[in-house]
């Protein structure tokens, strides 16, 4: 073996140690490319790629609500199936693996019918008025929950606020999952919630359905982050929306560094009128993956405390 | 593999542990070493529960087994590495047996441990305050560090000695050259040629000799040597060990500045007081995390009325010091620290913001930055010095136990707080509780004590009132407290302010304490 003659010393504080190559991570395995036909058109993706990533790289809109890129599908709200060619029923979009040759509609007849019957039936027994994809989707779909009458089954209830950091209101709840998935195996592990009860009555609950703080929950406020109609809901947001002072067009989103620990989590804070009103985390951040703990979500407002009263 | 090793990060750093957790559930092994059966412990596949301080104990063990079974990395050990017959010879006697005795874990488990690491296609060894918050913190890190370059974890993707980072940007302050012998970029002040580069930049000359560290500063202070003390964003009068003699030193100053968004404890003592904006969301800068990924922080928010940002407050005490360093512009700030540091060289704003952050070190603006560090050891020729084996000994915690003070306290964070808890008492967690002296529910029954009933707790250097929980993630004769509620609980008048030669960390981790039932309420309670 070779010998480098500076390399009998060691190292020493006071020289700068030289470089080494650029390191960089294992080649993967170069995934083969799947082409399918998506609306009549050709498009090739990687295998293990979706109909759903498909559809998008196409630039086709597909609506979706209990899917997110950083969970595992669980397939529960239909509202992103297409009929794929050679299959009895309508497939969702979102988990169903690309297959060479398949042959999918996006917009057919069918798959208009059974996305509207979906967001009709959601938005007939659920309160929607603050799941923002809800309008354009309805619009889109021309979805009339109001044709079942008034009479129909909700799963109205009260809201619970059982503690500082955040409310659950559950008339809100699509029962779309990502909130367990995101407490569980997904991103926090800490498995304080699961859907509990069987049809109507199936709900999300903690462990015998005890208040928040009685339960394993941590505050790291991941279902926020994922809920997509608001049934989750910062307090401070609730708060205000219950004041009426809650206005998205006077708020800013500022990308930082979260003010704790060393990981360096990605922070994006909302303010409105230069007030701190909640603070979120971009899905797509390398670090965080749109994840925070206790204190990244939640322990901003010393910042909002006036300089007189800190102490 | 993943050596947890003397960290709680499931509870410290949250986000880490969900990468980690991501690599658990894909099969990683993953070996805790702490005192503690903490919140992290139970995910481990292994809990190495050793006695406080005992860590290199376990080390020289685990590296005599490794080397005895014939898992050193032999082909790496004589290519890159110097001084490993010395490292051989000197943990001969730190056999599993004797490591047993000074660590309390069983040498099957050492043994078994040592293999598993060894034979590992990739390892890495993840450690925070457990391993340096002892009066041998460096030592420690060292046992650490000979264990990578016995097996070759390090240097390669997937393995490495990784030091996680406990706040947002003590890796960026070091980086940028707040520690006692570097300029930015780890420059040594005391190499001319890297200095005099520095000199010729800023037109000033530097001081040739590298200055104090914090603890240092205290016994300058207690010399009579340090009369002026300039404080930003730190409150020592909180968070120094033995709290008795630091608050003694720092009301004995001439002078004391402090720079802070809050009237700490060490404010209430200052001379001065220059209130300060939030730097993480009133402020634009970069800030370096544990990976040394340099991330943009940005002002969201104005800072309050009154307040400033801290480099405006600097730029105002040179101007009025006769300098004027013009107006503040925290991107021409950056560009002039790049120039000067080449590991920072090609982290221009406009690639930190497009890559989402640069892990030092990032030569030019072709540059990707580096995911991980010391790719050189795996050259051959080997590229640069050997790194050295460093055989340490290991020296038990400096506060005996005795029969006066029995029991071992150690300290940490808890999930919803933070060090002193300045910031984060602020906001209402509802896991917040009231601080606790947390034993075993052994001893418990031992001192005939109910959950909640108050105790004295007394060190040799000071004592407290704490009421008590019961902690089945702790054994008998450890004890734990937080060091977030010194207004409830002030643990660092029990600590020990002896401190590692070479990083000046005081031993936060490892006091000698007895209890008392408080038969009768103490004041102030």
């Amino acid at each position: 073996m070779s010998k480098p003659a500076e390399s009998a010393a060691a190292p020493t504080a006071l020289v700068p140690i030289p470089r080494g190559p650029v390191p960089h991570a294992p080649e993967s395995a170069r995934l083969r490319e799947i082409e399918i036909q998506v609306d009549g058109k050709a498009v090739s993706v990687p295998e293990g790629a979706t109909i759903l990533d498909a559809a998008r790289k196409l630039g086709i809109e597909t609506p979706t609500l209990c899917f997110l890129e950083t969970l595992t599908p669980v397939n529960v709200c239909r509202v992103c199936v297409v009929e794929l060619e050679g299959a009895r029923t309508l497939v969702p979009a979102c988990s169903r693996k690309v297959e060479p040759g398949m042959s999918v509609k996006t917009d057919s007849e069918r798959v208009r019918l059974s996305r509207k019957l979906v967001l009709e039936f959601l938005a007939s027994s659920v309160d929607v008025s603050t799941a923002p994809a809800f309008p354009e989707y309805m619009e889109r779909y021309d979805a009339h929950p109001e044709r079942f009458g008034k009479d129909n089954a909700t799963v109205a209830q009260p809201v619970k606020i059982d503690n500082d950091l955040y409310v659950r209101d559950y008339s809100k709840c699509i029962l779309c999952y990502k909130c367990v998935e995101a407490c569980g195996i997904d991103a926090q592990n800490t498995f304080a919630i699961a859907v509990a009860g069987r049809g109507f009555t199936a709900h999300i609950a903690t462990e015998f359905d005890v208040p928040l703080p009685d339960s394993a929950c941590v505050y790291c406020g991941n279902c926020i982050g994922v809920c997509p109609t608001g049934a989750l809901m910062f307090k401070s947001e609730y708060d205000m929306r219950q004041a009426g002072t809650w206005d998205e067009s006077r708020q800013t989103r500022t990308d930082t560094i979260c003010p704790y620990c060393g990981v360096g989590c990605d922070l994006t804070i909302h303010a409105q009128d230069d007030k701190i009103v909640r603070v979120t985390s971009p899905l797509d951040n390398s670090v965080t993956h749109g994840n925070l703990c206790i204190k990244g979500r939640f322990g901003w407002q010393f910042v909002e405390v006036q300089p007189a009263e800190k102490k | 593999m993943v050596l947890l090793w003397g960290s709680n990060a499931r509870e410290t750093h949250p986000i880490f542990f969900h990468h980690l957790l991501k690599g658990v559930r894909h099969g990683a092994k993953l070996y805790v070493m702490d005192p503690r059966r903490t919140s992290s412990a139970q995910w481990g596949d292994v809990w190495l529960g050793l006695n406080v301080g005992s860590d290199i104990s376990l080390a020289n063990a685990m590296g005599r087994e490794i080397i005895a079974a014939g898992l050193a990395n032999e082909k790496f050990i004589k290519n890159a590495t110097s001084g490993f017959d010395a490292y051989k010879a000197h943990v001969e006697e730190y056999t599993l047996e004797r490591a047993e005795r000074d660590t309390g874990v069983p040498a099957q488990v050492i043994r078994e441990t040592a293999h598993a690491y060894a034979r590992a296609e990739r390892a890495q060894i993840c450690w925070t305050l457990g391993i340096t918050e002892h009066h041998n913190a460096v030592d420690n890190v060292l046992s650490l560090i000979n264990l990578a370059l016995l097996t070759g974890h390090v240097g390669r993707y997937g393995s490495g000695v990784n030091p996680l980072r406990g706040q947002n940007n003590v890796q960026g302050g070091g980086d940028m050259g707040a520690i006692p012998d570097r300029l930015p970029g780890f420059q040594h002040v005391e190499n001319n040629e890297l200095r005099g580069k520095f000199e010729r930049a800023w037109g000033v000359a530097i001081p040739p000799k590298r200055g104090w560290h914090l603890t240092d500063m205290f016994n300058a202070m207690e010399r009579g040597e340090l009369t002026t003390l300039y404080v930003l964003g730190e409150n020592p009068a909180d968070s120094e060990a033995d709290r008795h003699r630091c608050l003694k030193l720092l009301r004995g100053l001439e002078f004391m500045v402090v720079q802070d968004m809050f009237y700490t404890k060490t404010a209430e003592l200052a001379t001065v007081v220059l209130p300060a904006a939030a730097g993480w969301c009133e402020s634009e800068g970069t800030v370096t995390s544990s990976e040394r990924r340099v991330q943009r922080v940005r002002r969201a928010v104005p800072p309050p009325a009154g307040t400033r940002d801290d480099m405006e407050i600097i730029f105002e005490l040179a101007r009025r010091m006769g300098r004027d360093w013009g107006k503040l512009d925290s991107e021409k700030l950056w560009d002039e620290m790049r120039a000067l540091s080449p590991m920072h060289g090609g982290m221009s704003y406009a690639r930190l913001e497009e890559m989402g952050g640069i892990q030092w070190p990032c030569y030019d603006e072709s540059h990707p930055g580096e995911m991980f560090l010391h790719s050189r050891l795996w050259q051959e020729p080997l590229i640069g010095p050997r790194a050295p084996f460093s055989p340490v000994e290991f020296v038990p915690p400096v506060d005996k136990l005795d029969e006066q003070y029995p029991i071992r306290l150690t300290t940490g964070r808890r999930l919803d707080s933070y060090n002193t808890n300045v910031q984060t008492g602020l906001y209402a967690s509802p896991l917040r509780q009231p601080e606790t002296l947390d034993l075993s529910p052994e001893d418990g029954a031992h001192y005939k004590l109910e959950e909640g009933e108050r105790v004295r707790v007394s060190s040799r250097r000071g004592s407290v009132v704490a009421p008590v929980r019961f902690d089945p993630g702790l054994r008998r004769g450890l004890a734990f407290l937080t060091t977030h509620f010194h207004d409830q609980v002030a643990t660092n008048d029990l600590t020990i302010d002896a401190s590692d030669p070479k990083s000046g960390t005081s031993e936060f981790k490892a006091t000698a304490i007895r209890i008392e039932k408080e038969l009768t309420p103490s004041q102030g309670d």
